[in-house]
């Protein structure tokens, strides 16, 4: 077992400022910067790289602030590589600059050495509800609030940062950075209600008297694979194992109460992000852990470097597989897979899998981790009337992130469906731009 | 921070408390619940709302666990970190004629605010309390008020007609015409009691109590297999057709972490002071 799995500390452990402004100095700081093109906020990269090759570290965070309220988040789980990284014009020749690393350093230095609010605008009198506290609705609270607006985040759980919060573990990202992130939110004058779920805690009609909304609510429904054996214990879908973990502390368990289950052997199913951290953080509860994908390694969806965290941590990839039942009488005590091969490329030019007849095998295991993706929260937006949702349960937005419904936005995961937390950020930059037109026209 | 204004035992056990929520007593509805978490280091725990007044609601809870041991020890001023709520689907309360609302043990808790509702849709309302004997009964003037007629029955004797709910409740089926039956209480309790409606055709509701996190649709810990089909009890429940319900299952969930409750419980006793939860 290797060093790293023991514990849930960070496992990258970032730039020193030497290497920082080296790293800043091979910045070509181009005429017309390709790496921005590849940001969906669209920071002032060459800019706040030339800032650090200066080691003006102060400036270069006030610089990414005008565009990313969030950089310490950003700079650990973009996937840089196919943005900002993959645009830069040295991804060609050698190797790109490290954008995300840099980011993180300028954010990780800002927090230690006090942090700097951007300005406020003077108040408007218009008051927006944002729902959901993910990147998306701190995104458009943060940028409300400087335009001067007053906003109201809700939030139905008992802890700010959606996914960032209860998601993504921390070994990838700090709950401290985290929560430190949301409070820079806060001194902009945003409050955050928490254990408002909107919907219930708070009426339709009561949400839809502000005088704008932007609907964060983000992708929190999970899929289950319909099979049988689903409802045995020690079956967890990947948001609760991980939301027992990273939002209730499991792994300290009796010293917090919630408990959860410490598989000797797990298999974990599916192939993104959220497959890799659930493999990971059953790694570190203990387990023998095997990753069961349906296509072949390299059609794996999550970035490389989790990859390679997740292999170099002992997690056992079965790929070309995929579950059929799960077997047991009460508690799980195998997952019974069927070998796959790979047929014609499909439109995204991946194969298509389908299942050899009679290639079944089993795996022992004792927990059973179905990460196989999430849709749109259908709980608030099913109850909102003519609100336009798509085939997949998401909300209908323009390229302003406005709804079907007058003065309601949405942006993030509940309009795209599962995807970044930069593209949530984006999507929610639109969102409040329009969302002050809006406010100031009428 | 939510207050508790008010706690007070009612049985062995048994515990009522007033807590300040305006966000939960504002909007909440019968069949609803809430979720508290006590302290920094709490568990989530599903409570029904067994009554509102004014900006409080009211909770009442067997002491059985970590959680429910140290809520039970906590008094007037004292605070709860979080309260979320009212979570789950309202019951579906029509004017249906007669109804039959049933409480099992610590299930009473949800009767009074059925039943309440049952009575303000114009139902004639026939209440059934039933505990294992006369020491665990509860709410019995309350829902004394709030029924047109009310059974209470207990295992030993001890109080009312010796039996269970089922006991009554199959006297009924067999002479009147029943229109709508509410069960609420352990899923056993449920499971049997509602055995009693299926060759009578009477529509039956009960009160799924799976193990639950989040409670707003997002992890699917709760689920339950209604009809042959998932569903989340937190969101498209708690309340589903009696007779579509798989309660093995369900019973079977509910012991998951039997070995890991009885971990915590004697951490709490042996481990923590109890009354600083929060610092560890
Ligand atoms: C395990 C995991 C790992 C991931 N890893 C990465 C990664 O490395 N890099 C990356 O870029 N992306 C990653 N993602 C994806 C990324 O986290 C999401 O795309 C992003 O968080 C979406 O943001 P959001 O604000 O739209 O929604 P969310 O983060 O889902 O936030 C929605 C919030 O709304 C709240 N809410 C919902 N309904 C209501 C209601 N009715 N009332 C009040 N509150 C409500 C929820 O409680 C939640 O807090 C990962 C996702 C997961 C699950
Ligand atoms: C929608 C809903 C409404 C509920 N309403 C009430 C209520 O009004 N009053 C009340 O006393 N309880 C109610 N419960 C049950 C309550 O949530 C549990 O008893 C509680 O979680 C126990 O917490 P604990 O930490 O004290 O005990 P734990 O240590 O978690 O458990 C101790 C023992 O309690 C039992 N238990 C645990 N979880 C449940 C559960 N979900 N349902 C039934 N038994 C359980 C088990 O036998 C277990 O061994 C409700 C549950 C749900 C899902
Ligand atoms: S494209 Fe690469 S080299 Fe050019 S400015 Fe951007 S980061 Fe610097
Ligand atoms: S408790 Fe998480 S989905 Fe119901």
């Amino acid at each position: 077992m290797s060093g790293s799995v023991k514990d849930f500390s960070e496992v990258n452990r970032g730039l020193s400022e030497e290497n920082a402004v080296f790293e800043a100095l091979r910045c070509m700081n181009c005429v017309r910067p390709t790496c921005m093109k590849g940001c969906p906020v669209c920071i002032d990269i060459p800019a706040f790289i030339q800032q650090i090759a200066e080691r003006d570290f102060a400036g270069a965070a006030a610089t990414l602030k005008k565009d990313n309220m969030l950089p310490a988040i950003c700079g650990r789980v973009c996937p840089q590589e196919s943005q900002c990284e993959g645009a830069c014009i040295l991804a060609k020749k050698e190797k790109p600059v490290a954008i995300g690393a840099l980011e993180r350093f300028v954010a990780d230095w800002e927090r230690k050495h006090g942090m700097t609010l951007p300005e406020i605008a003077p108040p408007s009198g218009k008051r927006v509800a944002v729902v959901g506290s993910g990147p998306a609705g701190l995104t458009a609270a943060a940028e409300l609030a400087r335009l001067g607006h007053t906003v109201t985040v809700f939030e139905s759980l008992h802890e700010a940062g959606g996914v960032l919060t209860y998601g993504i573990p921390n070994f990838r990202l700090p709950k401290d950075i985290v929560r430190a992130e949301i409070e820079q939110v806060k001194a902009l004058g945003v409050e955050i209600r928490l254990n408002h779920l909107v919907g219930r805690s708070v009426s339709t009609d009561e949400l839809l008297s502000y005088d704008a909304v932007f609907l964060g609510t983000g992708a929190g429904l999970p899929y289950f694979m319909d099979i049988e054996g689903e409802n045995l214990n020690g079956v967890y879908s990947a948001n609760e194992f991980l939301t027992r973990v990273n939002l209730m502390h499991a792994d300290c368990f009796p010293e917090f109460d919630t408990p959860v289950k410490r598989g000797c052997r797990v298999v974990v199913v599916g192939g993104g992000n959220v497959a890799m951290d659930a493999a990971r953080v059953a790694r570190r509860l203990g387990g023998e852990v095997t990753l069961v994908y349906r296509r072949r390694k390299e059609d794996l969806p999550a970035r490389a470097v989790e990859v390679a965290n997740a292999v170099a941590e002992g997690v056992q990839f079965v790929c070309c597989a995929n579950p059929v039942r799960v077997i047991g009488e009460k508690t799980v005590e195998g997952v019974e897979c069927v070998q796959m091969e790979m047929c014609d490329l499909d439109e995204s030019g991946r194969p298509k899998p389908s299942c050899i007849e009679g290639s079944n095998f089993v795996i022992e295991a004792d927990v059973f981790i179905e990460a196989i993706g999430q849709g749109p929260n259908p709980l608030l937006i099913s109850m909102l009337p003519h609100l336009d949702r798509a085939r997949r349960g998401n909300v209908v937005v323009d390229d302003d992130g406005m709804t079907t419904i007058d003065g309601v936005y949405a942006g993030g995961d509940v309009a795209t469906g599962a995807a970044t937390v930069i593209w949530a950020m984006g999507s929610a930059k639109k969102a409040a731009a329009a969302i002050d037109r809006h406010l100031r026209r009428e | 921070m939510y207050l508790v204004e008010e706690a007070t035992q009612l049985a062995d056990r048994v515990f009522q408390m007033w807590i300040t929520a305006p966000q939960v007593a504002r909007h909440a509805r019968a069949g609803q619940f809430l979720i508290i978490r006590l302290d920094e280091t709490g568990e989530r725990v599903p409570l029904t709302i067994s009554a509102v007044r004014g900006d409080q609601v009211r909770i009442i809870f067997m002491a059985v666990g970590k959680t429910t041991e140290h809520l039970s020890s906590m008094k007037k001023g004292d605070a709860i970190s979080d309260v979320v709520g009212p979570l789950g689907t309202p019951s579906e309360i029509e004017r249906y004629g007669t109804v039959v609302v049933i409480g099992g043990g610590v299930g009473i808790a949800s009767t009074p605010i059925i039943a309440r509702e049952a009575k303000e849709a114009g139902n004639h309302v026939i209440g059934i309390i039933g505990a294992r004997n006369k020491d665990f009964l509860i709410l019995e003037d309350e829902m004394t008020e709030i029924c047109d007629e009310l059974f209470i029955t207990t295992d030993d004797g001890s109080k009312g007609v010796h039996g269970f709910a089922s006991t009554v409740l199959d006297e009924l089926c067999k002479n009147q015409k029943l229109d709508c039956v509410w069960i609420v209480g352990p899923a056993i309790m449920m499971k049997v009691t509602s055995a009693v409606t299926r060759p009578y055709g009477v529509k039956t509701f009960v009160s799924l109590n799976p193990i639950m996190v989040d409670g707003t649709g997002m992890c699917g810990s709760c689920r339950v297999t209604v009809g042959g089909e998932t569903k989340f009890a937190c969101v498209d429940g708690p309340e589903f057709d009696a007779h579509q319900v798989d309660f093995d299952e369900l019973m079977s969930r509910q012991r998951t972490y039997t070995d890991e409750e009885k971990a915590s419980l004697e951490h709490y006793h042996h481990g923590g002071c109890g009354c600083c939860g929060g610092d560890h």
